[in-house]
């Protein structure tokens, strides 16, 4: 297997991903839809309750429909990354996983570049999200907005990965609503999408402490920096530990003979 | 299918001793068997007897602990990226993607393989004018009958001309015409082109007289040889009452 066929693969996957995504336009505007809700909705219902003080990356007062942009982003990408691993898992979808699995390229590269096209779908997503979002006043600075793409990068990889690895893992969320109990409303709500953490540590020291633990946190804050030009160290390299841990961990359990994977008796027989 | 010159001695497909646990549930245990290039080899078993468990394992779905599977003259451990190019495969489920065309679908396998643009082309129309359904080429899957979409499937696994084809109960829910055509172009391939094709059913007049069957109940590989020899080995007149003897009793024969 030489270059070439690395990269006619990597492209292959990444066509049909986006291919998939062009037809399947309920996902797409369900995509959209959800994060604009809370924009739309949510955030104005909100605005008068919530007063946001001054808080980096901002350099004045902002309305909270600004501050939870960047939350709103990840959870795009949050949704994203869930869907399109653990979509994997359905019956409907076993058979493209093992069709994908069954090439010859290496395993890694295979879930790798299935990853990376997850990610570039979120991302056509998000940019959508922000074009629509910026009539509602949400005017981040023009570098922001390309500032804001090595960040989708990498906090895309983060979810997706950590959503391919519980497709592995996890046998019992094999439905959408089991995800979004246990892993997306608790990684959302106990995060800084919503409101700062700062707010959440006047409530309860606990509570702020396991929102800064929460990685889609550092996600969110790296996303809310680049997106106004701004770099936050310690949000990117808690993100970027975090990708490389749960990227290890979908590897490892797509292993065929270490993995989880090994455990899970294929249905049908 | 192949340029290189096949052995027709040598296996294309060598399993050896091979055992697979799911946690205390044992799928396989010590299965053997071999099929060669050039051959129609039916993998007969009852639902559950550990047909998708062996594919799964020749597949590199997951590997083997025990027991040794190899392809041509590769180790599946050892060699999987050549051993792996070497077979298609027709999963059991469904794997087509129904909102993409069977142009669409096709050109992705392909690219899983490191194809071409231009090759995948080539290949797929070719493929799918030996199956007759060239003209399907453009339509969306889910626009497709049961029996088309099956053989969409194995043109694709053909795509990247491979010298051994797995089936895995690919004409399962068709009607009798879909089943035929299916059967008579893989056997074709086999005569033709050389080659090696194990065929997983449950449906014993899928068989016919002259081939080789592997006889898979509980896991265990309970005959295997020409269909003659089995039936000669239990005294039957027929494969049926053959397997019927065989799965009845549970010996090896």
């Amino acid at each position: 297997m030489t270059f070439l066929h690395y990269l006619r693969c990597f492209w292959g996957i990444t066509t049909r991903e986006g291919l998939r995504f062009v037809n399947q336009r309920e996902r797409f505007l369900s995509a959209l839809v959800r994060p604009l809700v809370w924009l739309l909705i949510f955030a104005a219902g909100f605005r008068s309750v919530l007063g946001i003080s001054i808080i980096e990356p901002y350099e004045t007062y902002i309305l909270y429909e600004v501050y939870i942009a960047p939350g709103l982003i990840g959870m795009i990408q949050l949704f994203n990354g869930m869907q399109s691993s653990l979509s994997m898992v359905y019956d409907r979808e076993m058979g493209s996983m093992r069709t994908l699995l069954v090439s010859p390229l290496p395993r890694w590269f295979l879930l790798l570049s299935k990853l990376f096209a997850g990610v570039a779908v979120s991302i056509v997503q998000v940019y959508t999200f922000l074009a629509i979002a910026w009539f509602w006043e949400i005017e981040p600075p023009a570098f922001g907005y390309f500032s804001l793409l090595p960040a989708l990068v990498l906090s895309g990889l983060m979810l997706g990965s950590l959503g391919m690895f519980l497709s592995s893992a996890i046998k019992q969320l094999e439905n959408f609503a089991g995800v979004m109990n246990f892993v997306i409303f608790p990684m959302f709500f106990a995060s800084s999408a919503l409101y700062p953490l700062w707010k959440m540590k006047e409530s309860s020291e606990w509570l702020y402490e396991l929102c800064w633990l929460n990685p889609f946190t550092h996600a969110i804050e790296l996303i809310r920096f680049a997106l106004y030009g701004q770099m936050n160290w310690t949000s990117f390299a808690y993100t970027a530990i975090a990708t490389i841990i749960f990227l290890s961990l979908a590897v490892y359990g797509y292993d065929p003979s270490r993995g989880l994977i090994t455990r899970k008796k294929i249905s049908a027989d | 299918m192949s340029n290189n010159v096949i052995n027709d001695k040598a296996p294309a497909l060598s399993v050896s001793n091979l055992t697979h646990h799911f946690g205390k549930l044992c799928a396989l245990e010590d299965a053997t068997l071999q099929v060669f290039p050039g051959d129609f080899t039916v993998l007969l078993g009852l639902n559950g007897a550990g047909k998708t468990t062996l594919y799964s394992l020749i597949t590199r779905l997951y590997n083997n602990r025990s027991g040794s599977i190899k392809i041509f003259d590769f180790d599946l451990h050892q060699q999987s990226s050549r051993a792996l190019s070497k077979i298609g495969v027709v999963f059991q489920q469904p794997t087509l993607d129904l909102d993409l065309t069977v142009a669409q679908n096709l050109y992705y396998y392909a690219s899983l393989h490191g194809l071409s643009k231009k090759l995948a082309g080539e290949r797929m129309k070719e493929e799918l004018s030996r199956m007759k359904i060239l003209d399907q080429l453009k339509k969306k899957i889910r626009e497709l009958s049961g029996g088309l979409r099956r053989r969409v499937e194995i043109a694709r696994a053909l795509l990247h001309k491979p010298e051994m084809l797995l089936l895995d109960e690919p004409t399962v829910g068709l009607d009798v015409s879909s089943r035929q055509a299916i059967l008579e172009h893989v056997r074709n391939l086999c005569h033709k082109d050389r080659l090696a094709v194990l065929w997983a059913t449950h449906l014993i007049d899928e068989i016919d007289e002259g081939e080789k069957v592997v006889i898979l109940h509980e896991g265990e590989v309970l005959a295997s040889g020409f269909v003659e020899e089995i039936n000669k080995k239990v005294n039957t007149s027929n494969i049926r009452d053959a397997f019927n003897l065989i799965i009845k009793s549970g010996k090896k024969i």
